[in-house]
């Protein structure tokens, strides 16, 4: 009798193992309290703010409904010019970084010695990418008598002023952003020595070539690294800011005025935290859709090992 | 005659495989075809450490070299002297204090957060994590206007609780990858740990903690890399130059409206790349393993 209860209450226990509300949120209390200070409150009252025009300097502002939804969509041509900057970024930046990810994450793909040494090079322009000193150093390169014009010079080609036309300027950044593949790269590292060797071996046996392999065998088991690296950089590609800020300032003609930046310009040197706010706003939606479309459409063309289903 | 010397030189190796496809040559053109393309991606880097170390004519007539003709170390204490009478001694202490701050509040909240999401039951659990997860998708100019507006009410700007604060409650990013990390420790260990009398406390601190070190050595570098490198919210905040991070005074030492010394320029920014080179070499088994399983486990 003695014994069951004993065993029964050991059993309760066990199965209780872990379950405790009150030491739960003690331990992720500093995580809740943060959330509800500095993301939650905040997103609401900055929803709340989009609709007002609210300026910091007077301190003052009113309810004027979709009024900056208006001016922004209708008759802001900034606005214009800085979602397509933005776009024309992510379009060529996102897919030109996963490339050469996935590229250098193959090459680097052998038991070769030295691989760790190659491995540290590549990455190390990632780690330094987003400073400050790397953005000078930038605008320093592609100034009129910078280094690449320098170098062209020496070829006898005149390079072009390439941070003031607006069909370059937008391509300095892009090469910026797509020189940092360091982490894609490491992640596909990864991803490529987890696909089992049989399948390149049976492969070979049959008579596939290496582009055969590469596109039945690598890509396809790629897909859920693929998937992953492409929302991680479409989300920071939407984001850019400091190297726009540093390199282009958004010049010329506003090519580079990316989002994030505009978004910084007329909340923080104009003031008018309202319509900035309402812009924030768009920006997440936008981001949450797309999001939301790059998981849709993961069903598609993302293939799970049949066993695990979505992760 | 001739007919027998090419046999006769191949002797050693294997006859059948055309010389192009000989693991020595496969080997040696991998080997320059590899190290070329890293040489290009480090070049920009190497370019800046070596302008450095340039007079100021060679800036412009010697660009395409990496190595100075004539070394010039002079361009540093001109860059260090700093401007409007205040040195990179004040930045880089700022930068100094905010990095290893900022990194120790985040690092250590997270790793407790992490560990209340992976080994401790409580209602909405689940909930909180999906929402923790979302957040990692947040632009910052959603959440960044109201609380400026707020902490400029309290009178905090160009101090550094704006900064500080709310990291108090970890980093999503870090909890997550720490959250990977704990769930790969045997639950076993906790038992052992609650049938001795452990309460949950007792094993995090006790049992979990000390096997956490390379994930919370992992997080503590990604940390101090992106506090150092941090622009925007110190930008909007720390207004005046005695308070500026190294980030925020080479933007102001580098404005082409006002500075015109390349070499020390280069100077700066070479050295404010320092830090983060150091620890990338001492640790880089850590950063590739902390970005390669949490990109895979996500």
């Amino acid at each position: 009798m003695a014994s069951a209860t004993l065993t029964k209450a050991k059993r309760s226990q066990r199965s209780n193992f872990g379950q405790d509300n009150l030491v739960g949120y003690l331990f992720i209390g500093p995580w809740l309290a943060a959330f509800f200070l500095f993301t939650l409150i905040p997103i609401t009252v900055s929803l709340a703010l989009s609709f007002t025009d609210y300026n910091i300097l007077s301190n003052s502002g009113d309810f004027i409904g979709l009024d900056n939804f208006q001016r922004m969509f209708f008759e802001d041509r900034r606005y214009a010019r800085s979602v397509n900057a933005t776009l024309n970024y992510v379009v060529f930046a996102v897919p030109l970084k996963l490339v050469f990810a996935l590229g250098v994450a193959m090459l680097l793909n052998t038991g070769r010695r030295g691989v760790s040494v190659y491995r540290a090079a590549f990455y190390a322009p990632s780690i330094v990418g987003g400073s400050i000193a790397v953005a000078v150093m930038w605008r320093e390169i592609f100034g009129n008598d910078g280094l690449v014009n320098f170098t062209l010079g020496l070829l006898g080609i005149e390079g072009p002023n390439w941070l003031g036309r607006p069909e370059t300027a937008i391509w300095t950044l892009i090469i910026l952003a797509a020189w940092q593949f360091g982490s894609p790269m490491l992640i596909f590292l990864a991803g490529l020595k987890n696909i089992p060797r049989h399948l390149y071996e049976s492969a070979e046996i049959d008579g596939a070539n290496a582009l055969q392999r590469f596109l039945r065998i690598t890509l396809p088991m790629l897909t859920p690294i693929i998937f992953f690296n492409l929302i991680m950089q479409l989300i920071s590609g939407f984001m850019v800011f400091t190297q726009a800020f540093i390199v282009t300032q958004g010049r010329p003609l506003d090519t580079t005025l990316f989002y994030a930046l505009y978004v910084y310009r007329r909340a923080f040197e104009l003031n008018e935290m309202g319509y900035a706010s309402a812009m924030a706003w768009v920006m997440l939606m936008v981001i949450a859709l797309l999001t939301a479309l790059v998981f849709r459409s993961s069903s598609y063309w993302v293939h799970y090992e049949s066993d695990e289903g979505p992760a | 005659m001739a007919v027998v010397d090419p046999p006769a030189r191949s002797a050693g190796t294997r006859p059948s495989i055309p010389w192009h496809r000989q693991p020595a040559a496969r080997s040696l053109f991998y080997h320059g075809l590899v190290a070329l393309a890293a040489l290009i991606m480090l070049y920009p880097i190497l370019w800046l450490v070596g302008s450095s170390f340039k007079p100021p004519d060679e800036i412009w007539t010697n660009q395409t070299a990496i190595l100075p003709i004539e070394p010039y170390p002079q361009n540093y204490p001109n860059g260090w002297a700093g401007f409007g009478g205040i040195s990179f001694a004040t930045f880089y202490r700022n930068s100094l204090f905010y990095a290893t701050l900022g990194t120790l509040l985040s690092v250590s909240a997270s790793a407790a957060v992490a560990y209340g999401f992976a080994r401790v039951r409580f209602r909405g659990r689940r909930l909180w994590f999906a929402i923790m997860l979302l957040t990692l998708m947040l632009p910052t100019q959603v959440q960044i206007i109201p609380q400026y507006i707020v902490f400029k009410q309290l009178g905090w700007l160009n101090t550094f609780y704006p900064l500080l604060l709310p990291r108090i409650g970890g980093s999503a990013f870090f909890i997550f990858m720490i959250i990977q990390f704990i769930r790969s420790i045997p639950v076993d260990l906790d038992e052992a740990a609650m049938i001795d009398g452990a309460n949950k406390i007792g094993i995090f601190l006790r049992v979990i903690l000390p096997q956490l070190t390379p994930a919370i050595i992992t997080a503590a570098i990604f940390s101090f890399y992106w506090t150092w490198d941090e622009f925007l919210v110190p930008l909007i905040y720390l207004n005046s130059p005695e308070l500026y991070l190294v980030s925020l005074a080479l933007r102001t030492f580098s404005d082409p409206s006002g500075q015109t010394d390349w070499g020390a320029i280069f100077a700066m920014s070479a050295l404010s790349l320092l830090p983060v080179f150091v620890i990338f070499i001492a640790f880089q088994r850590y950063l590739v393993e902390g970005i390669s399983t949490t990109g895979l486990k996500g």
